[in-house]
Formats: structure tokens, C-alpha cells, sequence
């Protein structure tokens, strides 16, 4: 993981702390644990989506406002990443 | 293929033909009409066919309880159900006056004026319910949770949305007849599955062509667009409907589980202390009605005999 990827990985740690709502401590999940199965309900994961939003200062396309880009902080990152691609 | 100009015309139709047959009765609020005589020997008709399909039919692993709650709620359940973060576009809450006389003289004062007055009004603790099923679960809130064991809740509710329009089919305040129950997962999803089938028949014995289909509440705004993705693909919601205008189906009816977004919130409990889960199936009181008027006219007398033993129209 390039040193870029692991610091976007952390930011987004930082949104899911603020808006998850987990059962568990943000600060101990995996980047590929389900954030799901970790408690976050649906409810939280709109408010995860427009923090990470702001964080990075980007909008998601309709496309990406699915569960799946949303299941763990890797897969927020890969979507971030995607979008800072194509600015 | 249908052109939106063809369904506004349909729509305005339609509601002309209502209106002049007296079965919607018009007030001074757009989208808001009263109930002619008619229509309304319908829709008690159908209550009392519901009720009494439930009461006779439904498996159902607990007692049946019927309750009734006004059309007025606290504002502090917008909140805790939810609805303000999914569905501001719909919601509405209470303007009250609370000032003294001189506070009343300048709003009169305005009024004579010819200017608007509603700024002398404050946004009071009351809000209007939005769905039927929600005073429930805000009252059982407050109440013993051994009382959430599977009893299936009968609600008829006035519920207010926000979304005026000409279709006769969408009003700002109408009624729904829900059973609700409160309960485990199985019981949540076995409840919605029996309803939506109970539904489904009792509305095809009325000479409704109805189908079942998956379905998704509209969600406000882009966060709204990842909440029907969710909804739909964890098949929350079905919706019964039928084609009222050309090419496009209507709901009418609409079963719902809730997972535990209801039983987290006001925390409730099974009997075993696991958090609740609930499901909710909705008539539509006067969209079925007006669904039948649609197929059979709203001419009463001509309505086939069997629908009118159904209603037992003969009696009112």
C-alpha cells in the first residue's frame, strides 16, 4: 500500500469514527473489515458518505451511492481514489 | 408510448370525474379533499373487510389489538424515527401563537394590511404523523416490553405528506389501515409475507388487477438515492399496486420490514431482551377506493354484486 493509500485509508478512519456508530472501536478495524457486520446501520452510512464527501472535498456520482462502496474503509478508499483520478 | 403530458391529462381527468361525482369533496388546501358519501361507505366497507380478514385468516403468533392515535404527535418523533433525516421534503409540524395581546394586535394588524401573518407564529412541539405505524412504536416506547411479543396492532391513522399534486391518487392527508407487529426477525418477516398475500387476495376478490413488486420509499436528496439502493436490495418493501392511468402502476397497498430500525430507536425489546424487529402492512384506504371507482365506476348501484357483499354496500 503506497503511503498515499494508507493516509486516505486513515482520514476515512477518522469520518467512520465521527458517523458510524459501531459497536466497536473505529481505531481497531481492519481496511477490509465490513463496516456493516461492525454495526454501522444504513442510516449511518449516508452520514459516513457525505463526511467522506467533505473530508475530500468531492461528490459521489449516483453510481457509487451503493452498500457496496461503502462495506469496509478499502473499499471508501478505492472510491476516493477513483474520483481524485479523474479530477 | 406515454407522454407526460397524457398522464398530468389523465390525472386531472380523473380527478374532475371524482369531483363531480361527489366522491372527493374539495377544502381550501391543494391536494387535501374530503370524503363524499359514497367513497366513504367504501372505505368502511373495506376496513371492516380488512379487519375482519385479518381477525378470521391471518397466522399471526399473538393476540390482535386494535388502537387508534390522532393525526398529531409529538415533534421529538419526526426525530427519533427518522423522518427528518429521509423524508424532510414530506414532513410538516404545528405553527402555534403564544404571545400576549399586544403580540396579537400587530398580527391582526398585518393581516388587515394585506400582509403576511404567519410570522407571528412559532413552530410548536407538535408535528403531524407521517405513518400510521409510528405513534405505535412511540408508545410502546413507554410501555412494559413484555407487550412486544408478536401481538399484531391494528391502526387506522391520518397521515400528512407534503407533496401536493393533481393526481387524485396522491393526497397531503389521507388514511391508512396498518397491522403492525412487533416482534423477532421470523416473526417480523413472516408477518409482512402473510399480510402482503392476505392483501393481495382480498384486493383481487374486489375485481382489483393487482401485482406485487418490489419497492422503495422516496428518500430525500443524494443520500436518499443510497437508502432506496439499500432498501431494494434487502428487499425491505413490496408495494401491491394497479394500473390506474395508462402504462404506469399506482401502490395501494404496501408491506414493509423494518429490520430493528424501530425497535433500536425506541428500544424495544422481545421477551428474551434481544432488540425487536418489526413489519407494517399499509391499506391505502382511499387509493383502494379510488382504485375501485377507477374499475368500476363511481356509481355504486352498478358495482358488481359480489364487490358490494364484499363492502357491504347494500347495508349502507
Amino acid at each position: 500500500m503506497s503511503q498515499d493509500r494508507s493516509q486516505l485509508v486513515e482520514t476515512i478512519r477518522d469520518v467512520v469514527a465521527q458517523h458510524a456508530h459501531l459497536s466497536s472501536d473505529a481505531a481497531s478495524l481492519s481496511a477490509s473489515e465490513s463496516l456493516y457486520t461492525a454495526g454501522m446501520t444504513s442510516h449511518a452510512s449516508v452520514n459516513v458518505m457525505l463526511g467522506v464527501e467533505d473530508a475530500f472535498d468531492i461528490e459521489f456520482p449516483e453510481e457509487m451511492l451503493t452498500k457496496e462502496t461503502f462495506e469496509s474503509l478499502d473499499s471508501i478508499a478505492q472510491a476516493v481514489a477513483t474520483l481524485q483520478d479523474e479530477q | 408510448m406515454t407522454t407526460e403530458p397524457d398522464v398530468l391529462d389523465a390525472e386531472r381527468a380523473f380527478e374532475a370525474e371524482l369531483l363531480q361525482a361527489q366522491w372527493l369533496l374539495p377544502t381550501l388546501g391543494a391536494g387535501v379533499t374530503g370524503t363524499g358519501v359514497a367513497m366513504e361507505a367504501v372505505i368502511q366497507g373495506l376496513q371492516r373487510l380488512a379487519r375482519d380478514r385479518v381477525a378470521r385468516h391471518l397466522p399471526r403468533p399473538g393476540a390482535l389489538q386494535s388502537v387508534r392515535f390522532p393525526p398529531v404527535n409529538g415533534r421529538s418523533m419526526l426525530e427519533r424515527t427518522d423522518y427528518v433525516a429521509s423524508f424532510p421534503q414530506l414532513l410538516g409540524t404545528v405553527d402555534v401563537f403564544s404571545g400576549d395581546t399586544k403580540d396579537h394586535r400587530r398580527l391582526l394588524a398585518d393581516r388587515e394590511a394585506g400582509l403576511p401573518w404567519d410570522g407571528h407564529l412559532h413552530t410548536s412541539d407538535y408535528a403531524l404523523v407521517p405513518a400510521a405505524c409510528h405513534p405505535l412504536y412511540a408508545w410502546l416506547s413507554q410501555v412494559n416490553a413484555a407487550t412486544v411479543d408478536g401481538t399484531v396492532w391494528t391502526i387506522t391513522g391520518d397521515c400528512f405528506r407534503n407533496e401536493p399534486s393533481p393526481d387524485p391518487m396522491r393526497l397531503v392527508s389521507f388514511r391508512m389501515l396498518e397491522f403492525v407487529l412487533v416482534g423477532s426477525p421470523e416473526q417480523a418477516v413472516a408477518h409482512r409475507t402473510a399480510m402482503l398475500e392476505l392483501g393481495q387476495g382480498l384486493l383481487a376478490g374486489l375485481g382489483l388487477a393487482v401485482t406485487v413488486e418490489g419497492a422503495n420509499d422516496p428518500f430525500f436528496g443524494r443520500a436518499g438515492v443510497m437508502l432506496a439502493k439499500g432498501q431494494r436490495a434487502a428487499e425491505l418493501k413490496f408495494e401491491i399496486t394497479t394500473e390506474i392511468y395508462p402504462g404506469r402502476n399506482t401502490a395501494i397497498s404496501s408491506g414493509n420490514y423494518h429490520e430493528d430500525h424501530f425497535g433500536a430507536e425506541f428500544d424495544l425489546r422481545t421477551p428474551d431482551g434481544s432488540v425487536a424487529h418489526s413489519a407494517c402492512f399499509g391499506f391505502g384506504l382511499e387509493r383502494i377506493a379510488l382504485a375501485l371507482a377507477r374499475t368500476h365506476g363511481t356509481d355504486l348501484r352498478t358495482w358488481p354484486e359480489s364487490v358490494r357483499d364484499l363492502l357491504g354496500l347494500d347495508a349502507a
